[in-house]
């Protein structure tokens, strides 16, 4: 079972990253739900969403004791890191987000993501390239599955976009290994 | 037709669809706003109607009218605009129609906020409006049950010419779950032969909730007493969790009843003896679930996110043979696992164990 939070400001594209896990997640046949923190929110302040993906009957859809923080900005690290179960895993983006001292009971993985977009054109596909950290370094779904999910949840006047978003999961699975 | 990934409230909406809703009147409020936007797109595609109306009060009445007329009719609202619709769905039970009524619940009460919350129980299930009546409400807990209940509640509305309830929350409304749209079982359904359909060679039909003769008035609600109660022996449903060989029994419906599941797994796994009652059925109150619990049962814990509206019931239904006790988060605060285990176990150290 893996209980996963996405978090960022708005733009970012943390729901739909979060909506691709919980797609591959279906493709796989396993059980699955997401969910957004919805409420009053300021204007640029956190969105996050909470995924489940797990081979048995989904208890509880809200996450307490995440195994997955991903936080793409500093108050997302900041909301989610102490809810993470030790031995969880965080990827943080750390274009944005200069990291001091933290836990050390998890592990904690920094990737460069508005960097790492722009150098492949498209500064948008930051989000895909911290999804292919997150599927290099955890067995949640398999990133053939993320790619038929993006074909889902990108609507089909966008597909000319499925390249750069293929090559920025490549391109986040390279750097993390 | 293979699963889909869908938000609860676009589920929703293409449910009553498929069980042949072709008219939808409603105002906007969250967190349920996704069903009138779902059926604003989707309803003239298949030659249905779709209004926003100018407001709940006129919203029910177009839903008094398009029931009365035998349609297959439904609204949607969150707390405050299900408070302004009770007039009408006085109206409606009084007048014997079927339609089907969505609550996403937001906390409250008066404009309250917008987080899930469960403190319309008394409201759905003792009446809401004036008047001796009762909605059949039923309360799922993930958006392939509120599906399936969905694609059941028309037949049951026309059946019992009644109004059916939905109950949900704001998690149920904007959480996304794969969903799958299956064929319900179909009821043997009675012609709608006092739908004012246009009297030509026939009497007219009247549709109306006046009745000045006490007596009159008085029969009509022998009438509708006897359909609650036909209700209550024939449409109790709940689902019972480990509750074998329990000692605690907790008591959950909805979204709080699935944060319950995994605590009763978590207590499992530490051997404490715990299990679940979810009623699916809020009214009827699923009673006959607790008649036939094991005789290890000691204690009941009622989880709510509420100030404990159902513990009412649970209490009528264990009739004094234990103790009831509640937990619960108001104001749009979803229970926590944690907290929960901590009341049960406290529950267990000092009673029963």
């Amino acid at each position: 079972m893996a209980e996963m939070i996405f978090a960022g400001f708005g733009g970012q594209g943390v729901m739909s990253m979060g909506m691709m896990v919980a797609y591959a997640g279906m493709i796989e046949e396993k059980n699955v739900s997401w969910i957004p923190s919805y409420g009053p929110e300021m204007r640029g302040g956190t969105a996050n969403c909470a995924v489940v993906v797990t081979a048995d009957e989904i208890g509880s859809p809200i996450i307490t004791e995440p195994d997955v923080v991903v936080a793409m900005n500093l108050p997302s690290m900041t909301k989610f890191e102490p809810m993470l179960k030790p031995g969880g895993m965080l990827i943080y983006n750390s274009s944005l987000i200069e990291r001091e001292e933290g836990r050390d009971d998890i592990t904690v993985i920094g990737v460069p993501a508005n960097q790492l977009a722009t150098e492949l054109g498209n500064s948008r596909v930051a989000n895909m390239v911290v999804m292919g950290t997150l599927l290099a370094k955890t067995e949640v779904v398999g990133t053939e599955s993320i790619k038929k999910a993006l074909r889902q949840v990108l609507p089909p006047h966008r597909h000319d976009l499925l390249g750069v978003n293929e090559d920025a999961i490549q391109r986040g699975a390279e750097f993390s290994r | 037709m293979a699963k889909q990934l869908m938000k609860g409230n676009e589920a929703i909406g293409e449910a009553a669809i498929q069980a042949g809703c072709r008219y939808f009147f409603g105002y906007p409020i969250t967190p349920q706003n996704e069903v009138p936007e779902y059926m604003s797109r989707r309803l003239p595609e298949v030659d249905g109607v779709f209004l926003q109306a100018e407001s709940e009060v006129a919203a029910i009445n177009m839903v008094y009218g398009a029931a009365g007329a035998g349609a297959r009719v439904m609204t949607s609202s969150s707390s405050p605009g299900i408070s302004l619709k009770q007039e009408g769905i006085s109206y409606i039970a009084g007048s014997e129609l079927p339609c089907l009524i969505i609550n996403i619940i937001r906390g409250g009460p008066g404009l309250g906020g917008i987080q899930p919350a469960q403190s319309d129980y008394f409201q759905a299930t003792k009446g809401g409006g004036h008047g001796d009546y009762n909605l059949f409400v039923f309360a799922p807990a993930s958006v392939q049950e509120m599906v399936d209940l969905i694609m059941e509640s028309f037949d049951i509305a026309d059946y019992y010419r009644n109004p059916v309830m939905i109950l949900g929350d704001g998690t149920l409304g904007q959480m996304m779950e794969p969903v799958e749209f299956k064929t319900p079982q179909k009821r043997d359904l009675p012609p709608k032969d006092w739908a004012t359909t246009g009297c030509a060679g026939r009497e007219p039909n009247i549709i109306n909730s006046l009745s000045l003769v006490a007596e009159n008035l008085e029969q009509h609600n022998h009438k509708l007493q006897k359909k609650y109660k036909h209700m209550k022996e024939h449409e109790q449903r709940w689902e019972s969790y480990k509750t074998d060989d329990a000692e605690l029994v907790m008591v959950a419906y909805g979204t709080t009843a699935r944060i319950v599941k995994s605590v009763v797994n978590k207590l499992r796994d530490q051997g404490v003896k715990v299990g679940l009652i979810r009623p699916i059925t809020i009214f009827p109150f699923p009673e006959k679930a607790f008649a036939e619990l094991p005789s290890t049962v000691k204690a009941f814990l009622t989880v709510e996110m509420s100030a404990g509206q159902m513990v009412e019931d649970v209490r009528l239904a264990v009739n004094g043979k234990h103790p009831v006790h509640f937990c619960g988060r108001t104001g749009g605060i979803i229970p926590a696992p944690a907290e929960i285990i901590k009341v049960a176990t406290e529950i267990m150290g000092g009673e029963a164990k």
